[in-house]
């Protein structure tokens, strides 16, 4: 039960981290050799973290919010107020429509330097296209079954969105599929549209 | 005696094979999210929902509480091996933890973090069972009052307490509150932003919300900060610390339970931010602070008593009051309800087996999870090469036909796409997706809540502050609500944040 790991080796741990990452460039096992106190490691993270969005993010959260709220204050207004002793339908919606679209204003006011929105960049495009593969999906679903867009979907995300070799996404996508098919249909009995 | 003997009944429904079977299931999907970086215990627990539709009540909340208190231990691993914190509660870990690891001693931290959080996760199981009660028979006699004002202050200390900007989490609150008023109005039936759209007048279901807006909005969010640098870890030799390791950490250990315990139960506390407190606390306690950053054991232990400690006892504003205190906490009351079951004073008295099965589920848990960490924690290492690439896929399908299975509805896949654009959106744009979830559970309750006490005063808020319970709580709302804007007006003269506050701005995976 006594460790054997409680004698310090100082150089021992990165060594071992080197050897252990085989596949990693020489350059990330260096870095980790790196001591670093917290400041400077809150420095790394800081600067892995994608670009920000300049303030006009903000400003555009915050027309799209106060939009929001104004379209949820008209809605409201229709429904009808009352008063605070016999209060509406519409009361309770227009009082919150009332502090998103004061927060709003006050983002564009106030909050508009802060730098927390992110940048979109190139791979943004790889989420659009996530974005687009479940959309295909769930047209599909109902005309053929979850098979063939299970299969589909698995391997445009393997293969493309996430760079797997053509032989590892084929070999998973059928895989994949073959796993959800026994456990949903098989298993579970699932009242999922299915082909076989 | 009276006390004790619905205790002792709560460890008969624990166990009972099936939930000792979810409940192993729930610690080890939440140590295996724990140590995949990715998705964290709210996006997980919101994907599985579905699967608790088939089971009893209790079953279900002990499978999906062993996920939260689960990923409390594994998101250790990688914070210890790899640097990278498995989830926003071991952002602190990394630093004492990676340290130790370059020293060869990764088997001591993470032996050390093991006991750590298991101590902690048994003294707020402790206290949980104690305290419980006391609330909830305190806050029986809450009226509409109080849990209007309680579930305003809730909203927005979890608004506020959140890593991003105020404002956003503010705007995020209410639009979950808007959301929330979608479909039928209890009080007149009158139809409320249904656009005549047949799906809707029902209301929006609170499953889709949080499956699209955490799980999906969190996979959309990955697909494009992929963790390229994930490399293999480190082997791990041994993870039984000495007896001086032990001894070290030990008063760190009793610390961080403590601290973590209460820090947990607060409103908008939790496991993120007992884990950072209790650092800081060691580290100011310490005889030579300078060690800290540089392999102390202490930096370990501390932090990761606190996190699991407070994991726990976050269950206790849900569990006795039916406010949850985090997003996590939102998702497990949206569980409940989903399940005809909610939580409120009356829970502990109605219905015991369920509250106590609960409870004690979390000793089961606690030691599975011991079991886990200690002796098995190589498979849990080998885990970390799965590629994120591989996973993606696999948790996208189990969220579209996940969604799907619950009510044979199309219509619910694409809400769930919707929501979870809008939870890409929100992260993009700096905004918090805990708030608007939380918000949106709590809505018709705060609704109701709010026109029943107007109902009961006449239309005259001044009877908010007549009532001292209410009175009080709406008074704390206000200084939570003014407190940053004078801080911010006496920091301006300060210098810039700390370096422990500006790790806290590490976006928080939920």
């Amino acid at each position: 039960m006594i460790s054997a790991s409680n004698e310090a080796v100082p150089s021992g741990g990165s060594v071992r981290h080197a050897a252990a990452g085989n596949g990693t460039s020489p350059a990330i096992a260096d870095e980790l050799a790196e001591p670093l106190t917290p400041e400077q490691l809150a420095a790394e993270w800081e600067e892995e973290r994608p670009p920000h969005a300049g303030p006009l993010a903000n400003v555009a959260a915050a027309v799209a919010a106060a939009g929001l709220g104004t379209a949820g204050l008209i809605t409201s207004m229709g429904m009808g107020l009352g008063s605070p002793e016999k209060p509406e339908p519409g009361l309770w919606p227009f009082i919150i429509s009332l502090v998103m679209i004061t927060m709003s204003v006050a983002l564009l006011l106030f909050g508009r330097k802060k730098l927390d929105a992110e940048a979109f960049s190139s791979s943004s495009w790889q989420v659009a296209a996530g974005i687009a593969t479940l959309v295909g999906f769930v047209l599909v679903v109902g005309v053929t079954g979850f098979e063939i867009p299970t299969l589909l979907l698995t391997f445009i995300w393997l293969k493309f969105l996430g760079k797997e070799t053509w032989r590892m996404s084929v070999l998973l996508s059928f895989a994949v599929t073959a796993a959800f098919y026994l456990i949903f249909v098989v298993a579970l009995s699932v009242p999922i549209p299915h082909l076989f | 005696m009276d006390f004790l003997a619905p205790v002792i009944n709560g460890f008969g429904v624990v166990l009972e094979p099936t939930n000792l079977l979810y409940c192993l299931i729930g610690v080890v999907i939440g140590m295996l999210i724990g140590v995949l970086p990715g998705l964290g215990p709210a996006a997980t627990i919101a994907i599985l929902l579905p699967l608790t539709y088939g089971v009893e009540p209790v079953t279900a909340i002990i499978m999906l509480s062993g996920i939260f208190y689960g990923a409390q231990y594994g998101g250790t691993i990688t914070s210890v091996l790899l640097r990278l914190p498995g989830e926003a509660s071991s952002v602190v870990t990394v630093f004492d933890g990676f340290a130790l690891a370059r020293q060869g001693r990764a088997g001591t931290a993470l032996g050390i973090a093991a006991i750590g959080s298991f101590f902690g996760g048994t003294v707020a199981i402790i206290g949980l069972t104690l305290l419980a009660p006391i609330v909830a028979g305190f806050a029986l006699d809450f009226g509409p009052p109080e849990y209007t004002a309680l579930a305003m202050l809730g909203i927005l200390l979890v608004a506020t307490v959140s890593n991003g900007s105020k404002l956003k989490s503010i705007i995020a609150a209410s639009l979950g509150l808007l959301l929330a008023t979608v479909g039928r109005d209890t009080f007149t039936g009158e139809a409320r932003f249904t656009f005549d759209n047949l799906s809707l007048a029902d209301g929006l279901d609170f499953v889709p919300i949080a499956m699209g807006i955490f799980g999906l909005g969190e996979i959309l969010y990955n697909l494009e900060e992929r963790h390229n640098k994930v490399q293999a870890p480190a082997k791990v030799a041994n993870v039984w610390p000495s007896r001086k390791d032990l001894k070290e950490s030990s008063g760190a250990i009793g610390r961080g339970s403590v601290l973590g315990f209460f820090l947990g139960i607060l409103p908008g506390g939790g496991a993120t931010i007992a884990s950072l407190a209790a650092y800081a606390m060691e580290k100011k306690r310490a005889r030579n602070p300078e060690r800290f950053g540089r392999g102390a054991v202490e930096g370990v232990a501390a932090p990761e008593s606190a996190n699991n400690a407070a994991a726990t006892s976050s269950f206790i504003p849900l569990l006795t009051l039916g406010i949850p205190a985090n997003a996590t906490m939102a998702i497990i009351f949206g569980a409940l309800l989903i399940q005809g079951v909610t939580p409120g004073p009356q829970l502990v008295q109605n219905d015991p087996e369920l509250f106590w099965g609960v409870v004690n589920s979390m000793y089961i848990g606690n030691i599975l999870l011991l079991i886990m960490s200690i002796p098995l924690v190589g498979i849990f290492v080998k885990i970390l090469r799965v590629r994120a690439a591989i996973l993606a896929p696999i948790t996208v399908l189990i969220t579209l036909i996940g969604v799907y299975t619950i009510n044979n509805s199309i219509f619910d896949i694409w809400l769930v796409i919707a929501f979870g654009l809008l939870g890409y959106m929100m992260k993009k744009f700096g905004f918090e997706p805990g708030p608007l979830v939380l918000a949106f559970v709590l809505g018709s309750l705060l609704e109701e809540n709010l026109r029943r006490s107007l109902l009961v005063f006449g239309g005259d808020p001044a009877g908010f502050v007549g009532r001292p319970i209410s009175g009080v709580l709406l008074l704390a709302f206000l200084a939570v609500m003014l407190l940053p804007l004078l801080q911010k007006a006496v920091r301006k003269t300060r210098t810039p944040a700390r370096p422990v506050e500006a790790l806290h701005e590490e976006k928080e995976r939920v």
